[in-house]
């Protein structure tokens, strides 16, 4: 069939989301941050190796309000991105298919992110 | 790259206004995608005010409606009207599904209506699904054996066997799934999709099959098989309840474990 100039149906635009495909784009959108998180946490411990001076640097830019909040939002991107990637080893084992079970795990994984990064932020603040 | 937006010939501009002519009170408005080959104009949105009185009870009711009584140049493809041929498949308030089971009760305020998703246009909600049905081909989804003549006849499957298949041959092949799936939406030359997945799964796993090595190994394939990220669109608007990220997982188990 001949039809290059014909339309493309609208998808993006029209396709209402589900919490499965949500949680998916999220997924990879968290897991590109998290890289360059990592990046981050280079240059600490690299500020470390330079001694006093530098690491003076890095400490007083982590301790301002946008450092903190930089780094609890890592925590819930790493937590988040670790508890969804357990979702994906499960449904590689062949378990967890079935919509109302995924859609669960979803949620449970989403939630949990954020248990887990309280968690973190309360053992960070030495409470227990 | 994917291209996430649409191209400029697909851009939807502002379609006409049908008032409702009849006495009822009870109105909806339908929102229906227009194009049409021959006027050389961008696709549009109409708006049908429908008469819901007098309307049966399904989304194909409304098309029907419109059809015969507001605009007759209205182009759908629908056969058996009762969610076993899979013409109708369409979006429908946002999720694809066959409109001939699809309740327009559900459906609160303005109920929209397109083509399957990222599909070449043929007309108004006619999508050209040429290349699925290619890649239907591709898995040769007809019984290989190597059996001949009187043993061919019959081909005994037990009962256990028999139950493998089910979740997996049932589907209709209306293409819902496949047009679902973001992942076929930016690779579908190339990734087969979920319809088609699902029934390559389905050969892969009938006992009376004597190719199931030769089946797996053709799907081996980074982008045939792999980019499946199990978003799970498929398995949402699947309308017969199937679950072909099921059936993907599966495949990608057996080739793991093998």
């Amino acid at each position: 069939m001949q039809n290059n100039d014909n339309p493309l149906s609208p998808h993006l635009q029209i396709y209402k989301w589900q919490i499965s495909s949500l949680l998916s784009i999220s997924h990879r959108i968290v897991g590109v941050i998290n890289i360059l998180a990592i990046t981050l946490i280079c240059i600490w411990t690299l500020s470390l190796l330079l001694g006093e001076g530098s690491y003076e640097i890095t400490k007083i830019f982590l301790r301002s309000f946008f450092g903190k909040f930089i780094i609890v939002f890592l925590c819930w991107s790493f937590s988040f991105h670790i508890l969804n990637e357990i979702r994906h080893l499960i449904w590689d084992m062949g378990y967890g298919f079935d919509l109302k079970v995924a859609k669960i795990t979803g949620i449970l994984a989403f939630i949990g992110s954020f248990a887990l990064t309280i968690l973190f932020y309360l053992i960070g603040k030495n409470i227990f | 790259m994917a291209q996430f937006s649409l191209p400029n010939n697909s851009k939807i501009i502002k379609g006409k206004y049908y008032k409702n002519k009849t006495e009822s009170k009870n109105i909806k408005k339908v929102n229906v995608y227009r194009w049409n080959p021959d006027d050389g104009q961008n696709p549009r949105i109409d708006t049908f005010e429908v008469d819901m009185e007098n309307c049966g009870p399904k989304v194909l009711d409304i098309l029907f409606k419109i059809k015969n009584e507001i605009d007759s140049s209205l182009t759908f493809r629908r056969s058996c009207a009762h969610g076993v041929c899979g013409s109708c498949a369409m979006n429908v308030d946002g999720i694809n599904t066959l409109s001939c089971i699809k309740s327009h009760s559900d459906i609160k305020g303005e109920l929209n209506i397109y083509p399957l998703p990222h599909l070449k246009v043929v007309k108004d909600l006619i999508g050209d699904l040429s290349n699925l049905y290619k890649q239907y081909e591709s898995i040769q989804p007809w019984l290989k054996t190597s059996k001949t003549d009187t043993e061919k006849k019959e081909i005994i499957q037990s009962q256990k066997d028999r139950s493998k298949l089910d979740g997996y041959y049932e589907c209709i092949l209306c293409a819902c799934c496949s047009t679902s799936c973001p992942s076929y939406w930016w690779n579908g030359e190339k990734y087969l999709g979920p319809a088609v997945l699902l029934q390559a799964y389905r050969w892969i796993s009938d006992s009376r099959d004597e190719e199931k090595k030769e089946r797996l190994k053709k799907v081996a394939d980074e982008l045939k098989l792999y980019r499946c990220h199990t978003i799970m669109n498929c398995a949402n608007s699947c309308p017969k309840g199937l679950n072909p990220a099921k059936a993907i997982g599966s495949i990608k188990k057996m080739l793991a474990t093998s």
